[in-house]
């Protein structure tokens, strides 16, 4: 127990020291450690989900600009504080309903299904902006700066990350391995997959939601091509997956690699970004199958049993 | 908490700590100091992705033009006479708006770059915009279309808007509907569609008005959306509606395909007045004697010599010609920084300021902003004889008349 | 309506074109390939190239673009697959795993695009003359692209069905674990089948260039599409995958006529997510879920 607690002691330490960093930061330190920050969240939510029962989804996208477009349409209109919760209440409802359309769905019917919700929604918002309200673009002018954000995503960050903590302790946790290793043993044990499953699921797009709705003041103008925006879904899905779906860390860990060698990248090589990006995640499926942090795990339990062994 | 999950957590913790230690040191760079031999200048531009179609036709090209141009000549010159070359650096945003802010801010404070040319597209202009005022750059944005213009030149004040608004675009057309209309050339009924995206969507909506001002019937108006690949359906409701003049507000791939389906279709109105694309120099090498007749926004004063001179250069350095409504406009905004900064150095609150209130000979002429906006623009243009000439403002000079009717399509 | 159907049929043809090879390589290959817009893009590239400088015609061209593909599908299972798919044996990951590998390949395939071709808009006129048909024009070339989606359809359709060969394929397609018990080299067959929708990519590319703009950054776009389309018609099921692209090119023109072609994409999206939801494992699936 008291080193559950001296592992808080760090954590909280940790994150003291990150919310202290951008006064030591110019605002291109800022708006990395912004964008990074907001990827771990997006990865760590997407994983509290995905990981546990294996389901893939791509929805991420659906979610974050449910979130951004709130803020757009609700930024002149109600306080701040107000709109994030607005934004986060619209994202529960529609993972709810989602959630329940949804619950039959398996494998790869779900990865596409939820591909598909993020382009429907799309769809239809451009839809409803262009004939109902005849703008597409929305302006976004609110008083906050990158560092308010990235402060609003560290504590975003930090509850994502003790959900996920509190999930793998309790008997949710337990009843979540059960179905993501076998789904009727779950049914047979009396473990309400469903309403586990939807629970999940709401949890984790309502952050998602928030994470749209914290980032959207960063960029002054908003329109659906940019707010629902494929790559985000993708992006997430694979930091998760680098990292590992399945641990507490994992997500994080495949986050801020990832963000800062694509950032590394794009202006080292811009003509070649694509190319060395592609040929990076084809090795990292054959080197580091099961996410760093699984990998890192074989590589240290080699080692010791190695020493044992001499 | 196991014992080896807490190991795991505690190593994770590390490797996040030297991770965020590496991004932090990579912020600290020394400024650069002694006495400088270049000018930094810097751009993010969608190379990959969604947009980099456009941008590879309006924009790279011609940044890439005038460095070399500049650099061949010595490179830019400084108040005191003296030349110091461009040194580029350049970012992919991948046709992402987080990607822009973040380009931005990486050119402005970690590179310390001296000037930053604009992203491509009305919507990263915009997420652009607060960000080259708050660190104090000029912002030369072109390929932008807005009605709101005014508006952000006041708001950022070291932004300059060189493009015009969707209302200076629909007004021209609107103008020259009504001329042929009096003229009993065409019958008062116009069918639109446009994209529903940026570009369209203020288009269609000054559209809406202008034509409403003129007393022109919109006997057809829908947007689809961007992706579509299939325009047959709304060609032959077009058709049906018996307007004589048919207005896309498309996007590149719209533009083609609608002019390959209105010739499948046998679709032949008087007026044909399509969006971006119809300037494009692939549109023309496509589509051969075919085009005759199709108008546009935009154009070219094709006796303006400064201007064929500078397509002929384009088309020799890029390998293939600009485009003939932004491209000319992106490489003259670039002139006028070059300017600029001869006569005030690279002090970016003076050049602003000359910007702002300078006269400039450019590849257009003489040039000079209202409100930081460039309104000497060619607002609508038509294809005739093989090039895309400049027909609206009418009274502007140099403008063609316009050649209405558009002939038929040549029979298949 | 009678024009309405015909535009949807033969817009639908382009969609099944696209989708049949997808079919092939996810259901029987079990490689979820994101990276097959990438392909049938390169291949329109080809054409184009072909096209304009040695003055080959497009349909000409298929005969030396399709072996290609062919060689290519083959080459990338081989090296990339193979060892995801012996490994998966064990631990059951291959959907994961070779969704992160062809993401890669995607990236792979787009920048070599990039840096070759560059990001322009691309597009070359071939065969676009109207050929009248019961009353309605339509251009030559995409009803080449409709007439070779139903002959690609029905050729396969009539090997899976009728010839030993395909019976091994379905066999594989239901239940791959079971196959090897009758004696079937899955491995084989699954290579063979991969290779085969990666030709098929290339047909379809080659006649999308005909008639459509395309950029290297538009193989996506295609990729997801033909996902729609061969979840909608069952994994593995070719029929399926032919019916579903008509089927959705119907609905996309009778909304564009009748409701609003603002709602195209929509009602395509709607369709699809109804379909699901109605029977999970598509229209003409037969096992439930996975």
């Amino acid at each position: 127990m008291t080193r559950t607690i001296l592992g808080f002691i760090l954590v909280a330490l940790g994150l003291a020291a990150l919310a202290f960093l951008p006064t030591q930061l110019g605002a291109y330190g800022v708006g990395l450690l912004l964008g990074m920050t907001g990827y771990v969240v997006l990865a760590s939510a997407w994983a509290l989900f995905s990981g546990p029962t294996r389901y893939v989804s791509l929805a991420t996208v659906a979610f974050f600009g449910i979130g951004a477009y709130t803020v757009a349409v609700l930024s002149e209109a109600l306080p701040y504080w107000a709109v994030l919760l607005v934004a986060a209440g619209i994202g529960l409802c529609v993972a709810l309903v989602v959630g329940l359309a949804t619950l039959r769905l398996a494998g790869v019917y779900f990865v596409i299904f939820t591909f598909g919700l993020a382009e429907l929604i799309r769809q239809l918002v451009t839809w409803y902006e262009v004939n109902v309200t005849g703008t597409l673009g929305r302006y976004i002018f609110l008083p906050i700066t990158a560092e308010q954000i990235y402060w609003q995503l560290l504590g975003l960050a930090a509850i994502t990350i003790a959900i996920g903590w509190f999930i793998s302790r309790s008997r949710l946790g337990l009843a979540l391995k059960v179905i993501g290793d076998d789904e009727t043993v779950a049914a047979h044990t009396g473990i309400n997959i469903a309403g586990v499953k939807l629970a999940l699921f709401a949890v984790s797009a309502t952050i998602i939601t928030l994470v749209g709705a914290i980032q959207a003041p960063r960029w002054t103008y908003v329109e659906p091509s940019i707010v629902f925006n494929p790559t985000i879904s993708f992006l997430t899905l694979i930091m998760a997956l680098l990292g590992g779906a399945n641990r507490l860390w994992g997500p994080a860990l495949g986050a801020i690699p990832l963000f800062l060698l694509f950032e590394w990248l794009s202006a080292n090589f811009p003509n070649h970004y694509s190319i060395i990006l592609g040929l990076l995640f084809i090795a990292i499926v054959f080197v580091v199958p099961r996410g760093v942090l699984a990998g890192a795990e074989d590589f240290w339990k080699r080692l010791r049993s190695n020493g044992e062994a001499a | 908490m196991t014992l080896y999950s807490r190991r795991t957590t505690l190593r994770a913790i590390g490797l996040a700590a030297a991770l965020l230690a590496g991004a932090g040191s990579m912020a600290v760079i020394a400024q650069d100091t002694g006495d400088r031999t270049s000018v930094k200048i810097g751009y993010a531009i969608s190379k990959t992705g969604a947009n980099a179609g456009g941008a590879g036709i309006t924009t790279l090209p011609n940044y890439q033009l005038w460095v070399h141009e500049v650099n061949g000549a010595g490179g830019l010159e400084m108040p005191d006479g003296s030349r110091l070359p461009i040194e580029v650096i350049e970012y992919d945003d991948r046709s992402a708006s987080e990607e822009v802010v973040r380009a931005i801010e990486r050119l402005a404070t970690q590179d310390n770059v001296d000037f930053i040319l604009p992203p491509w597209g009305t919507g990263f202009n915009l997420a652009a915009a607060p960000l080259f005022d708050r660190f104090g750059y000029p912002q030369l944005a072109v390929s932008a279309v807005t009605d709101k213009a005014p508006e952000f030149a006041a708001r950022w004040s070291k932004s300059f808007w060189m493009l015009g608004g969707g209302h200076d675009y629909t007004e021209a057309l609107a103008d020259i509907l009504t001329d042929q209309h009096e003229a009993g050339t065409i019958n008062n009924d116009v069918a639109v569609i446009s994209v529903a995206d940026g570009f369209g969507i203020d288009l269609i909506t000054a559209a809406r008005q202008s034509f409403a001002d003129a007393g022109i019937n919109l006997v057809y108006d829908v947007t689809y959306p961007v992706g579509t690949t299939d325009f047959t359906p709304m060609l032959n409701e077009a058709a049906a509606s018996g307007a004589d003049t048919f207005v896309a507000f498309s996007y590149p791939p719209d533009t083609f395909a609608l002019t390959q389906q209105a010739q499948v279709a046998a679709y032949n109105p008087k007026v044909l007045y399509m969006g971006v694309g119809v300037g494009f120099p692939v549109y023309a090498a496509n589509n051969g004697d075919k085009i005759e007749g199709i108008m546009s926004l935009g154009g070219i004063d094709i006796t303006n010599e400064a201007v064929m001179e500078y397509r002929a250069r384009h088309t020799e350095f890029i390998g293939q010609a600009p485009d003939w409504w932004g491209s000319v406009i992106t490489y003259n905004s670039l002139q006028m920084l070059e300017e600029a900064i001869k006569r005030r150095g690279l002090d970016r609150e003076a050049v602003a300021e000359e910007l702002s209130n300078g006269t400039f000979e450019t590849v257009l002429g003489e040039v000079k902003l209202e409100d930081n906006q460039l309104r000497t623009l060619w607002f609508g243009g038509q294809w005739q004889d093989g090039n895309f000439v400049a027909v609206a403002p009418s009274d502007r000079e140099g403008a063609v008349a316009p050649r209405l009717p558009k002939a038929p399509w040549p029979a298949q | 309506m009678i024009t309405t159907l015909i535009t949807g049929l033969v817009l639908g043809g382009t969609y099944a074109l696209v989708a049949m090879g997808l079919t092939l390589q996810y259901g029987i290959s079990r490689i979820m390939n994101l990276a097959y817009g990438e392909i049938l893009i390169f291949a329109a590239f080809a054409a184009f190239l072909l096209f304009s400088t040695l003055g080959i015609n497009p349909i000409l061209g298929l005969a030396i673009v399709l072996p290609l593909a062919f060689a290519f599908g083959y080459l990338i299972y081989g090296v990339m697959m193979q060892p995801l798919v012996a490994r998966s044996k064990k631990s059951g990951t291959l959907e994961v795993d070779s969704i992160l590998a062809t993401f890669g390949l995607l990236f792979v395939i787009q920048g070599v695009m990039l840096v070759v071709f560059g990001s322009n808009y691309t597009s070359y006129n071939f065969l676009n003359t109207g050929i009248n048909v019961l009353g309605t024009n339509i251009a030559a070339n995409r009803l080449l692209a409709f007439a070779l989606a139903v002959i690609i359809g029905a050729t396969l359709f009539y090997v899976l069905t009728r010839t030993r060969w395909g019976t091994t394929i379905r066999a594989i397609a239901v239940n791959p674990d079971a196959a090897p018990l009758v004696g079937i080299d899955v491995n084989r067959t699954a290579r063979f089948a991969f290779a085969l929708g990666t030709m098929l990519a290339a047909s379809g590319g080659v006649m999308i260039s005909m008639y459509q703009t395309f950029n290297a950054s538009m193989g996506v776009v295609f990729t997801m599409k033909a996902l729609v389309i061969v979840i909608m018609g069952g994994l593995g099921n070719l029929m399926g995958a032919l019916v579903a692209g008509l089927l959705l090119g119907i609905v996309e023109t009778l909304v564009a006529t009748h409701v609003d072609p603002g709602l195209t994409l929509a009602a395509t999206y709607l369709l699809f997510l109804g379909v699901l939801l109605w029977k999970p494992s598509g229209l003409f699936g037969k096992a439930a879920g996975r």
